[in-house]
């Protein structure tokens, strides 16, 4: 097991440089840069001097290998560098946000979790009755809506019928509790359904194939009743993919926070994210991949181990 | 003696054989409704000429903004263009960036999923590093990348580039299926007999292994048409889509339509309807299709 | 819209105007509140000498004074802000400035001429590693004195007619000597101005929240306790705020459908004001790609629009409005509607026009036009604008492609010449030819010329009209400069934006003017209740 923990943590070091290597070129790539934009975007008249004063300023006048080692060697030391738009500090760029999309995002597992579980449970026991076809609709109606676009609808619904918009600015859960869910249960709806859906289908999908296996079907032979097979030799063993299913879909629900948080007017990273790729802000864009990338390797590395810990055929792969 | 009985006549009842489109059909109705949408989309993408009351590309300055009414179905937008017009030619440009992309993405990690699977060793484990690496990246970025990159690149009314950029994210997620499935029919004893007949790579990929995996292939590729559709809205939402005047559905929620939503409501209700109905019914399909292919829910 | 209706509209809101601020006016100001208000953008820092952004001016302005600034209600005249009066030297040569008493900065040191010096040294000789955007405008500048703590005298190589409006730019913030001299980029990262609000705190990507300087060198004012401006960047939910109240204005401009959608839902409890924006939509052809090197294809192209027709089509679902040629339709140096239609592509016999178009094309010998079209990929109102251009196009047989990458790649097109046809914008915070011809003169003596095309013709013309002190004498040679530019067709104006700005009714003291750059200093704005 030790081996196994060890020679995946290895593993993650060449993707994570693989991801740096790739956001960094890629970035480069893009034609254009941030001082044009900055300056020229409005209409100013800048020479072309100014414009390269800034630049060097900036460190884009270096070459890429030098600009790639001085942003590699300053994450060792914590420095994560500064902002090209703002000048300010990545990490205060980054901390003031990352709080309120985290939050939808916890929000909407909770609703996913809350939501699916039992619905998933219920499709898998009434299987291919009336019940089961209701929920297998509503959850692949779940993956079908665009996030925003209820977002939009819900935006809708409450100004044409009460009037009224959710509020605009951002309070931390323990300033103001009842401003702050009231800002961000709306979002975490939004979002939520969609990562509903996936883990009410994961759960059902899991619990069928579970109930299926021999020893559940021994159980049901000795006569143990049903819902207590359920209960306790079922969904434990189909517990561990839905898990994984949910703990991945966070991930990934970060990275769909970007069009949603568009419609909502919410300062988080997802809003961050287009703002910054749009401005060629590298040093942004750059921090803020590796750590969307570093999220989601540690929570398949965990989720791995999980696997590994249960299932001894894997560490021998 | 006795008298020779004749043993009674036993008559089996040979199960009619049916086409398997018809077995799909019967045994599975919630696929087929899917399946049906899907056949109503391409009649609408191919025919949009003959079906859409309007050109959905010229403005028309005296109707804008109108509410659904007896000439315009889906009421029209901002240009005065009509919105019903718009979402049949839009079904065109989402089933050919669907399927492109899907196309596109499932093939590339199909054969990279097998590739790696069937070679193993160190090919695997480097394969499987750049698909990790494609994996943790956020899908919004890759895509803005891509498209900002490779510039636009429009091939007869379709953005190239918008495709490759949806169809990259789906690689690895295919490449990682496929893989697994494929290293099961690896294990089994007769891929070991054919390389020790001495039959080379090529032909044991093809003919063993490759149709093994054709079946997880098709779900996913089903399953991926549908994300590109989403994919497609969301990138035209962020305004690096499709660009004006196409029609597209996730354009049409876009633009303009963020401009005057709460005027007009159905600028934006039809497209995302549309958009929904569509992944719906491919997802719907493909589910169905798992079902109908997956042995063991045949019980 | 007939060009006569928008020109006595224009005057009718002017009167209106007149009438509207005296009435307010009668009403006596109340203190207190505070007015909150979105903006749809955020500054990347803090210094205006290197801003060019309307999201600068409207956070940041309120913290800082300059020396001269326009007279709200009676745009274009000016009046002093820190100046208490100045003087113009009869030859032009020298302009001095007597600054008002017992000014301070908010950090309660007292702002004297060596401060003035010291900040418009910084913007006409920026000292290594600062950007000084409006550097050009002032290269007439000889030398500053100040010959004591209250005077600021500005020697001038030439006479320059427009030097003295210079004065009035709202980028041109009076920042401490002190604080530049121990760091020249202090303004870049901090706040410390002589402005009637001071600086609370800046929520990145969320709000900005300035209070009241208590001891402001205006007596009296500023009249709020504070404000806070809301970044929002999404059209549809800032305008959802200002309908619920959450924000009592904007003050960049609404479309003409938000304002219809506002009226139906507050009526009487927001007034609308409107006014000629200056802003315009131009045509850039890329003279360096066939066959736009060729003038009578470019005047084609212009012919081929018809502006009075569209302008008023477009009114109704964009924020453009009227019809202008190189300068703002109302503006007094700007083409009488006689002398603009005159111009090619200005007349309104679009049949003719259209048929000369194709008469030039053909003798041009370019059969089956098809080109790119490179716009903003920004809704408002670059789409509609860009949509219209093209269907006007296809009227002459010719076959556009509208291209419409997203931002960073447009100016990357537009600066390196990967075009052949592109929109623009022209913008600036004052009705000032100098300023507004930069679009149309040489590349080789204006940054912003993405036509990449010469013309000494021109170039001899802004000289004559930069010197030209004379109002009559400077009118005719801006016509006679619009004539050969209009015929050469290098850059054409296309349409004029309309700026409309909807206010809750409570807010009083506010003034409309043609540039959403100006008149943001919140001073004299009170709140009713």
């Amino acid at each position: 097991m030790l081996r196994y923990t060890i020679h995946r943590l290895l593993m993650m070091i060449p993707t994570l440089l693989g991801v740096a290597i790739l956001v960094f070129v890629l970035l480069r790539l893009m034609p254009g840069d941030i001082v044009e934009l900055r300056f020229l975007a409005e209409g100013g008249r800048v020479s072309p001097e100014a414009l390269a004063v800034e630049r060097i300023r900036l460190g884009l006048d270096k070459p890429m290998w030098r600009q790639f080692f001085d942003w590699i060697t300053g994450i060792f030391v914590g420095d994560f560098g500064i902002s090209m738009w703002t000048g300010r500090p990545v990490i205060s760029e980054i901390g003031s946000r990352l709080q309120l999309s985290m939050q939808v995002a916890i929000m909407a597992t909770l609703l996913a979790i809350t939501i699916s579980i039992p619905l998933g449970t219920i499709a898998a026991l009434y299987k291919n009755t009336w019940i089961d076809h209701v929920i297998r609709v509503f959850a692949i109606a779940g993956l079908a809506v665009p996030s925003f676009w209820l977002g939009m609808l819900i935006i809708l619904g409450l100004l044409l019928g009460f009037g009224w918009i959710p509020p605009l600015t951002f309070k931390p859960i323990y300033e103001d509790p009842w401003y702050n869910l009231s800002q961000l249960i709306w979002p975490a709806i939004a979002v939520g359904y969609r990562y509903s859906a996936v883990a009410t289908r994961m759960t059902r999908s899991t619990l069928l194939e579970v109930m299926q296996e021999d020893y559940i079907r021994t159980a049901r032979a000795k006569g143990v009743f049903e819902r207590l097979v359920v209960a306790r030799h079922a969904m434990r063993n189909a517990l561990l993919p839905v898990v994984t299913v949910v703990g991945l879909e966070f991930a990934f629900l970060i990275g769909g926070l970007v069009v949603t948080e568009q419609v909502f007017n919410l300062n988080g990273i997802g809003k961050l994210f287009v703002e910054t790729v749009s401005r060629a802000d590298y040093t942004m864009v750059q921090a803020l991949v590796m750590l969307v990338a570093t999220f989601f390797i540690v929570v398949n590395f965990v989720v791995d181990l999980l696997y590994a810990a249960l299932d001894p055929r894997i560490r021998y792969r | 003696m006795t008298a020779v009985t004749h043993s009674p006549q036993i008559t089996y009842k040979v199960p009619k054989r049916r086409h398997p489109i018809m077995q799909f059909m019967v045994t599975q109705p919630t696929g087929t409704a899917g399946l049906i949408f899907i056949c109503i989309l391409f009649i609408a993408g191919f025919l949009a000429d003959f079906v859409a009351p309007y050109d959905p590309l010229s403005p028309d300055y005296g109707a804008m903004l109108e509410a659904p009414s007896w000439q315009h179905w889906m009421g029209t937008d901002a240009f005065g263009r009509d919105v019903f017009s718009r979402i049949i030619y839009g079904a065109r440009t989402a089933l050919a960036v669907g399927f492109l992309s899907s196309a596109i993405g499932s093939g590339i990690g199909a054969v990279i999923g097998v590739v790696s699977a069937y070679f193993g060793g160190r090919i695997d484990m480097v394969i499987q590093r750049f698909m990790d690496i494609l994996l943790s990246f956020p899908i919004i970025v890759l895509a803005l990348s891509v498209v900002a990159v490779l510039g636009k690149f429009p091939v007869g009314g379709l953005d190239l580039n918008l495709i490759i950029a949806i169809a990259i994210p789906m690689i690895p997620k295919v490449a990682r299926v496929v893989r697994s499935s494929a290293l099961a029919i690896r294990e089994l004893p007769y891929i070991d007999a054919a390389r020790a007949a001495g039959y080379g790579h090529r032909r044991i990929i093809f003919r063993h292994i490759t149709p093994n995996v054709v079946a997880p292939f098709l779900i996913m590729f089903t399953a991926f048409i549908a994300q590109a559709i989403l994919l497609e809205a969301s990138l035209s939402f962020l305004g690096l889509g499709v660009t004006e005047p196409t029609a597209a559905w996730g354009l049409m929620l876009s633009g303009t339509s963020q401009e005057f939503y709460s005027q007009a409501p159905w600028m934006i209700i039809f497209p995302g309807v549309a958009i929904s109905l569509a992944v719906f019914a491919f997802n719907l399909f493909g589910d169905s299709l798992r079902d109908y292919l997956d042995p063991r829910f045949k019980v | 819209m007939r060009a006569s209706t928008v020109l006595s509209s224009i005057g009718a809101t002017a009167l209106a105007f007149a009438g509207l601020s005296s009435a307010a006016d009668a009403q006596q100001p109340k203190r207190g509140g505070v007015l909150k208000f979105a903006v749809s953008a955020e500054p990347p820092n803090y210094d205006c000498h290197a801003n060019t952004s309307f999201a600068f001016i409207h956070p940041v302005r309120p913290h800082y004074n300059t020396l001269l600034k326009f007279d709200e209600p009676n745009y274009p005249k000016i009046k002093g802000d820190l100046a208490q009066s100045w003087q113009q030297s009869k030859d032009g040569l020298s302009i001095t400035f007597k600054l008002k008493p017992n000014i301070k900065f908010h950090d309660g040191t007292a702002l004297t001429s060596a401060d003035v010096k010291a900040s418009y040294d910084r913007i006409i000789n920026p000292p290594k590693g600062v950007v000084s955007i409006r550097k050009a405008a002032y290269d007439d500048i000889a030398s500053i004195e100040t010959p004591d703590a209250q005077t600021v005298v500005f020697k001038l190589k030439a006479p320059n007619a427009s030097m003295i409006t210079n004065f009035a730019s709202p980028w041109d913030c009076i920042y401490s000597a002190a604080k530049l001299k121990q760091d020249p980029n202090f303004p870049q990262k901090n706040i410390m101005g002589t402005g009637p609000f001071k600086f609370v705190e800046h929520a990145a990507g969320s709000h900005w929240v300035g209070e009241r300087f208590a001891d402001y060198f205006e007596k009296d004012r500023p009249y709020l306790d504070g404000y806070r401006a809301i970044f929002i960047t999404n059209t549809a939910a800032r305008v959802n705020a200002l309908q619920a109240g959450e924000v009592l204005s904007e003050f960049r401009g609404h479309s003409p459908s938000d304002r219809e959608k506002l009226k139906s839902a507050l009526g009487d409890k927001i007034v609308v004001h409107e006014m000629p924006w200056l802003c315009s939509l131009v045509v850039t052809f890329n003279t360096e790609k066939k066959p736009f090197d060729d003038a009578r294809v470019r005047r084609a192209l212009s012919l081929a629009i018809d502006r009075w027709q569209g302008a008023a089509a477009l009114s109704k679902i964009a924020l453009v409005r009227d019809v202008g040629g190189v300068l703002r339709p109302g503006y007094e140096l700007a083409a009488s509607q006689a002398d603009l239609l005159k111009f090619p592509g200005f007349g309104k016999d679009i049949t003719a026009a259209r048929a000369e178009a194709r008469k030039l094309l053909d003798q041009a010998g370019v059969k089956g036009l098809k080109f790119k079209f490179l716009n903003r990929n920004i809704p408002m109102p670059y789409t509609p604008v860009g949509v219209f251009l093209i269907d006007q196009w296809r009227q002459i047989g010719v076959q556009v492609e509208h291209d419409q990458p997203e931002t960073r790649a447009y100016q990357t097109s537009l600066l390196n010449g990967n075009f052949e046809v592109g929109l623009d914008f022209n913008c600036d915070h004052v009705d000032d030819p100098n300023l507004q011809l930069l679009k149309y003169i040489s590349a080789k003596k204006s940054t912003i010329n993405y036509g990449r095309y010469n013309d000494d013709k021109l170039d001899d013309l802004y000289e004559k009209q930069t010197r030209e002190l004379d109002p009559k004498k400077r009118y005719a040679l801006l016509r006679e400069f619009e004539q050969h530019a209009l015929t050469q067709a290098y850059t054409i104006p296309t349409v004029w934006w309309h700026r409309i700005i909807v206010n809750w009714k409570q807010i009083q003291g506010w003034h409309m003017s043609p540039s959403h750059y100006l008149n943001q200093d919140l001073q004299d704005v009170w709140l009713a209740q």
